[in-house]
């Protein structure tokens, strides 16, 4: 199981949105191998993703961004909640 | 093992006034030159950022982090925080308005992923952007995040 995580840039919110990530799966007892990425480098990150985590402002970039992929677009509101990503994650993992 | 960059008071501002999102950036920027850590176009970049790509840097109720690719404008590794008197909105569609601002400058972004990651935890409490907005000194700001004054192994102040 692959997830990555998307902003812009790549360098800021994307790493606090892979350690929420992270830390949401360990509380539902899943692994998954999250990684970090920018708009830029999307489409070859997400090529054998299973679902990309990204903010709710961002999804309509990253849709256009992958073109046609498998992988489920997961948005996230509040890169804090754990609680939301572990729901959101679960519902699309689930 | 990276750790977060210091949070030196140069870069803490405390009640600060912005007209606008625009304002409130530029307001970090200032701090993270001040500190050291970019020269002043830094702040047009995580400008450029927001117009580019919208309001997802305010990734939670309240609380933008400011930044923007690591470039020639960044001396080095830094953060910055501004908080301000009267909230103001950025745009995004839940999290608005902001009241607390952070600056982030990076030099590299494979060491920084790890970085930031550590100051995710410092925000594993939702109370943590209230009490960051009403916080009256550059310590408590410190505390709250879990950062230090100076580069580790430096003295404080230095």
């Amino acid at each position: 199981m692959r997830i990555v995580a998307v902003c812009g840039v790549g360098v800021g919110t994307s790493a606090i949105l892979k350690t929420n990530a992270e830390r949401a799966l360990d509380r539902l007892g899943l692994t998954a191998d999250v990684s970090a990425s920018g708009l830029a480098d999307i489409a070859a990150a997400a090529a054998d993703a299973q679902v990309i985590l990204t903010s709710t402002e961002l999804a309509d970039e990253v849709r256009r961004a992958i073109g046609r992929s498998y992988a489920e677009i997961v948005e996230v509101v509040n890169y804090f909640d754990v609680e939301e990503i572990g729901e959101k994650l679960e519902a699309s993992i689930g | 093992m990276t750790s977060i960059p210091p949070l030196p008071d140069t870069a803490v501002v405390l009640g600060a006034r912005a007209d606008d999102w625009r304002a409130a950036v530029r307001e970090v920027g200032r701090a993270l030159t001040r500190s050291g850590a970019t020269r002043s176009e830094y702040a047009d970049r995580m400008i450029g950022v927001i117009e580019e790509f919208g309001a997802y840097v305010v990734i939670a109720p309240g609380l933008a982090l400011a930044h923007a690719r690591p470039g020639s404008d960044v001396r080095r590794e830094g953060l910055a925080v501004v908080t301000l008197a009267d909230a103001v909105p950025f745009g995004h569609p839940h999290n608005d308005p902001v009241r607390v601002v952070i600056g982030l400058a990076v030099s590299n972004a494979e060491d920084h992923v790890a970085s930031v990651a550590q100051l995710a935890n410092a925000f594993n409490d939702t109370g943590i952007v209230g009490r960051l907005a009403r916080a009256t000194t550059p310590d408590e700001v410190r505390g709250l995040l879990g950062v230090d004054a100076a580069p580790a192994g430096t003295a404080a102040g230095a």
